[in-house]
């Protein structure tokens, strides 16, 4: 089985940490720069931090939408993190004008005002019981906004921050994490580790 | 709600591990990596590592060290001391920091906290403050280790940095640092009425006791140094009790 593990550059931030988890599981984390990076890995990881619109305007301009869709849509190999998985929205509160990837006919909305923003720390992760990936328990977040319905055909897990949003939602072998499995010890090392060998199985 | 989180801090100088009290007499603690590591074992919500360094010399090493810490740790690692320009957090960030904290340089130059967030997100940028008490009531802002007093309000400094787009305020009590006395908990009141962004509570922990304080205060993390590198306790003995007293935290 291979051990490839391709991760598309989305900024400076995270990508240490997404391939030193990686790592740690034996696998062979390298980056995926070109459409047919895209289209051929086995596995795929979209990580993301900053704003919505600049993470999109870099998918954008390295021309790599359509293959990110197809991808998506086909259920291959794919684990989006953070603003990775809102990203498969349709647009954001955070950059209205922008338009996501639409895998999931959604928009994506600031975390209640009347909170602390960032949402910073680890939080319950509660998911539905025909999950194939997720697990209950701790995850870490880093996110001020987030999903708030589990799109039709998928299977999520939510988590309360000021109400319940969605934190992971997952399809055939893509699997989507508002929060950071990397960053997320143990648990998370479980997660990332049962999505890279199902993911391996079929590619 | 997200729970507390418990922070080991690692004050690092030329590499290695050392602590003293209100950043003087600094002795050796030990190696980075292992005590790292240690703490997650224990239950640690996060990592901060704030190299000391007195020379650029010394500072180089603290890219090294973030690269060899965050190879053995799945769990957040925030990296600060000598960061000036965004070119120093990039260093950091690919060496596998997932936030930066500035401190000094900011309050010499407050843009760059703009630059930080428009770069990298608010989640990455971390304002790190130093606040000794005045004789009024007030805190005001010190920096280079508190040998320097800047005259800066530091409810002021705070809510000026949460504006230019800090998403988290690591806040320190030069009085009680390293004091065991707990924290200054009319300082975190202050600070987290003053703005909305999360505020880690530093400067002073001894006991549980002190760190439910300090969230009750209204603190969403707590750093914890010297008890932890003295062997005084663990991190998860402080959970445990935290938890049996009724705090949720992470198990």
């Amino acid at each position: 089985m291979s051990t490839d593990v391709a991760i598309v550059p989305t900024g400076t931030a995270n990508t240490a940490s997404v391939n030193a988890a990686f790592r740690r599981l034996g696998a062979n984390p390298r980056p995926a720069v070109t459409p047919e990076d895209i289209r051929e890995a086995s596995r795929l990881v979209v990580p993301g931090v900053g704003t919505f619109g600049a993470a999109m305007e870099r998918i954008d301009q390295q021309e790599l939408r359509e293959s990110l869709v197809d991808r998506l849509e086909r259920g291959r190999p794919t684990l989006a993190i953070c603003l990775g998985m809102q990203l498969l929205a349709e647009k954001s509160d955070e950059s209205p004008h922008v338009p996501g990837l639409g895998v999931v006919p959604e928009r994506v909305t600031r975390l209640p005002q009347d909170l602390t923003v960032p949402q910073l720390g680890w939080n319950r992760v509660v998911p539905d019981v025909a999950s194939r990936f997720l697990d209950p328990g701790w995850a870490y977040f880093a996110n001020s906004y987030k999903l708030d319905d589990v799109p039709d055909g998928w299977t999520g897990a939510q988590t309360e921050y000021g109400g319940e949003f969605v934190s992971a939602i997952e399809r055939g072998d893509v699997l989507a994490c508002q929060f950071h499995p990397e960053l997320s010890g143990t648990w998370g090392a479980d997660l990332l580790r049962r999505w890279f060998d199902s993911a391996g199985g079929r590619s | 709600m997200a729970a507390p989180r418990l922070i080991p801090c690692l004050d690092v100088r030329d590499g290695r591990v050392v602590k003293g009290i209100r950043f003087q007499d600094l002795r050796d603690a030990g190696d980075p990596v292992t005590q790292a590591s240690m703490y997650q074992d224990q239950g640690a919500d996060e990592i901060v590592i704030l190299d000391v360094s007195a020379t650029p010399e010394g500072r180089g090493h603290a890219v090294e060290t973030t690269s060899s810490v965050r190879q053995v740790l799945s769990i957040p690692l925030t990296v600060g001391g000598g960061v000036r320009e965004t070119e120093d957090a990039v260093a950091l960030l690919e060496a596998g920091a997932d936030r930066v904290a500035v401190n000094t340089a900011a309050v010499q130059r407050p843009k760059l906290i703009d630059e930080l967030a428009d770069r990298f997100g608010s989640q990455c940028t971390v304002l790190a403050i130093d606040a000794a008490r005045r004789g009024d009531g007030s805190w005001e802002v010190v920096v280079d280790g508190g040998r320097t007093r800047t005259g800066r309000d530091v409810e002021r400094w705070a809510r000026s940095a949460a504006a230019r787009g800090a998403g988290e305020i690591l806040l320190t009590s030069w009085d009680r640092d390293g004091t065991r006395s707990g924290y200054d908990t009319a300082l975190i009141e202050a600070i987290t009425a003053a703005v909305d962004i999360p505020i880690i509570a530093s400067g002073g922990a001894d006991n549980a006791d002190h760190l439910e304080e300090a969230i009750s205060s209204g603190a969403t993390a707590v750093l914890i140094a010297s008890i932890l590198h003295d062997g005084v306790t663990t991190v998860g003995t402080l959970k445990r009790r935290l938890l049996a007293n009724g705090t949720e935290v992470r198990p």
